[in-house]
């Protein structure tokens, strides 16, 4: 009796999760008469993929979907060159700055966005970096950097110092033994964080919408927010389809590091 | 995600090789830690000093505007401001409502997770997916969920008879705040559930199995083994929770822009609109001084009982 009560709830979970998704992929492939119609169906009755090419035609969806790029891509490169000597260091010696990491990545949880964001606009206008991609970047880097510190010298202390010290008395030299044997063993690491720094960079919307107030430089979520204008139903197809493919960086990088962040998630939380 | 920044008693080997002296090895370590510590410093610990600064200024978003100290003056204004209250109460039903429903979904997906289910694998794969999307796309496909006349939640609804005209949820007076509360929970649910999944996966099945001898039933075992085992994980998602609930902005500001007449306009929206749209930045900064105060104290009374009640 147990069992199928217990599938029952699982459907119930799996459509409440899926359903907004099936929606959102649905929309996309309507024509723009059928979104008008007032009976909406689950199935679009002629599936199109017009939205798709619409939604690279529109609203310079690819202009800002190139400028989030440039940002994540430097955003991601600028916090494992800035994190890792850091996190190396992290992890091969006792230091006061691993629990003020550590402090930090917990206060930032606390404190409400808008106490940083006002003070953190007024030095961008002083550095005239309002309205600017290097301005957002910045921004990016420094709200990516304490967990990606903390990422990093996990996977730091994965890597037996043994290693890195019989490397060095085979007389390769301290700076050779780190670049010939710990580098390839920290590899995996390094991507899964530099994954996640681009994914933040990618999904965020906040600080672009403090920082990048110019129309022109827009980043795709900002861009996709702006979509939906006066013109009603007929634009929703468009919408849908960029959105969908907005998502798409994102959901592969996750997918290649979800291990990673859940087993994170779950030794923080667990083990405590 | 940062729930990892929980480990911190992990004790660091403090490695002293080589026959190298205290004061050469802390030079290295700075050397290292200098270039991710600059940008900290300098991006985000100082502006939030500053800003909380700025909490007893009447600064205003002018870039030559004279900035003068007030003392409490703002303190007083917010304390008085009819619509900070609104907004103030609205952000505790949204973030109270969401981390407790959020909280016995994910409990009760995390459960049937945790069985030998078929297409168990499956449902983990699609339970995640509201994790990796942005933010902007998860409030724009709900918006068109429950867009009034091309939404498919009207058409289910009239189809089963349970509603026989157009609803527009976003944009009704009474309904905006608990639909929007629905997406809420949705988009946290991956988060606790990973979480509370990961705490049921701890707990020692010598424990069960002993109160199966003992001939306790499911529900027994669950509350009286199961729950307690739990009780840490649980006291910190529901924690972390609450607080990135309070602080929530972008869902909300994608899906209804803090409207219709105010009705979802969360404390964070409040303190944007105050900030960037009528540009006073003394006065939004006061509102996030007073509301790290009030979350704290929520949190210490919450945590402080929780820990009681666990000894």
């Amino acid at each position: 009796m147990r069992r199928p009560l217990q599938y029952l709830a699982l459907v119930a979970y799996m459509v409440f999760l899926a359903f907004p998704l099936v929606w959102l992929l649905s929309t996309a492939l309507k024509t723009s008469q059928e979104m008008a119609s007032l009976t909406p169906t689950w199935i679009p009755r002629h599936p199109v993929l017009t939205n798709f090419a619409d939604a690279f035609t529109e609203q310079d969806i690819v202009g800002s979907a190139l400028r989030s790029l440039v940002v994540a891509v430097a955003t991601s490169a600028l916090t494992i060159v800035l994190a890792l000597p850091a996190a190396y260091a992290m992890a091969r010696y006792r230091s006061l700055v691993n629990r003020l990491a550590v402090g930090w990545v917990l206060v930032s949880q606390v404190f409400p966005f808008i106490l940083i964001i006002i003070p953190l606009f007024m030095v961008l206008r002083s550095l005239d970096l309002v309205n600017t991609l290097p301005g957002l970047m910045i921004v990016h880097v420094t709200f990516v950097l304490p967990f990606a510190l903390w990422m990093l010298q996990g996977y730091v202390r994965a890597v037996p110092r043994e290693l890195e010290e019989a490397a060095a008395v085979d007389g390769a030299g301290r700076v050779r033994a780190i670049v010939r044997v710990v580098a390839p063993l920290l590899a995996p690491g390094v991507v899964a964080t530099a994954l996640f720094a681009f994914i933040s960079s990618w999904n965020e919307f906040l600080f672009a919408l403090v920082v990048l107030k110019d129309p022109g430089v827009a980043t795709l979520p900002l861009t996709l927010v702006k979509f939906t204008g006066a013109e009603g139903v007929v634009r929703l197809g468009p919408l849908a389809a960029a959105s969908l493919l907005a998502t798409i960086p994102s959901l592969v990088f996750f997918a290649i590091i979800q291990r990673r962040l859940r087993s994170g998630l779950m030794a923080g939380a667990v083990k405590g | 995600m940062t729930l990892t920044a929980e480990r911190t008693h992990r004790p660091a080997a403090g490695h002293r090789g080589g026959g190298r002296g205290g004061g050469w090895q802390r030079r290295e370590t700075l050397m290292l830690m200098l270039p991710a510590l600059v940008p900290v410093l300098v991006f985000s610990v100082g502006p939030l000093l500053y800003g909380i600064f700025l909490a007893f200024t009447d600064a205003r978003s002018g870039r030559n505007a004279v900035t003068s100290f007030v003392g409490l003056s703002n303190f007083g204004d917010l304390l008085a401001d009819g619509d900070f209250w609104a907004s103030f109460r609205i952000g505790l039903v949204w973030a109270v409502s969401v981390t407790v429903l959020q909280f016995l979904a994910s409990l009760g997906l995390a459960l049937l997770l945790n069985e030998n289910l078929r297409f168990r694998s499956f449902a983990r794969v699609l339970a995640l997916v509201p994790w990796a999307m942005p933010p902007v796309v998860i409030g724009l496909m709900w918006r068109l969920v429950y867009h009034p006349n091309a939404g498919i939640l009207n058409s289910v609804l009239q189809d089963a008879g349970l509603l026989d005209h157009n609803v527009d949820w976003l944009n009704d007076f009474s309904l905006a705040l608990p639909a929007v509360i629905v997406v809420g929970i949705w988009t946290g649910m991956p988060q606790t559930t990973v979480v509370l999944l990961a705490g049921l996966q701890n707990v020692p099945k010598e424990l069960h199995e002993a109160g199966h001898m003992d001939g306790a039933s499911t529900f027994r075992r669950f509350w009286s083994i199961t729950l307690p085992q739990l009780r840490p994980v649980i006291v910190t998602i529901t924690s972390l929770d609450f607080v990135w609930n309070i602080n929530q902005f972008g869902l909300v500001y994608v899906l209804t822009q803090g409207g219709p007449g105010g009705q979802t306009r969360l404390p964070m929206l409040f303190a944007y609109e105050e900030a960037f749209r009528y540009g006073f930045f003394g006065y939004a900064a006061t509102l996030g001084v007073a509301f790290v105060i009030v979350v704290l104290a929520l949190l210490s009374i919450y945590i402080g009982r929780q820990m009681r009640e666990a000894n």
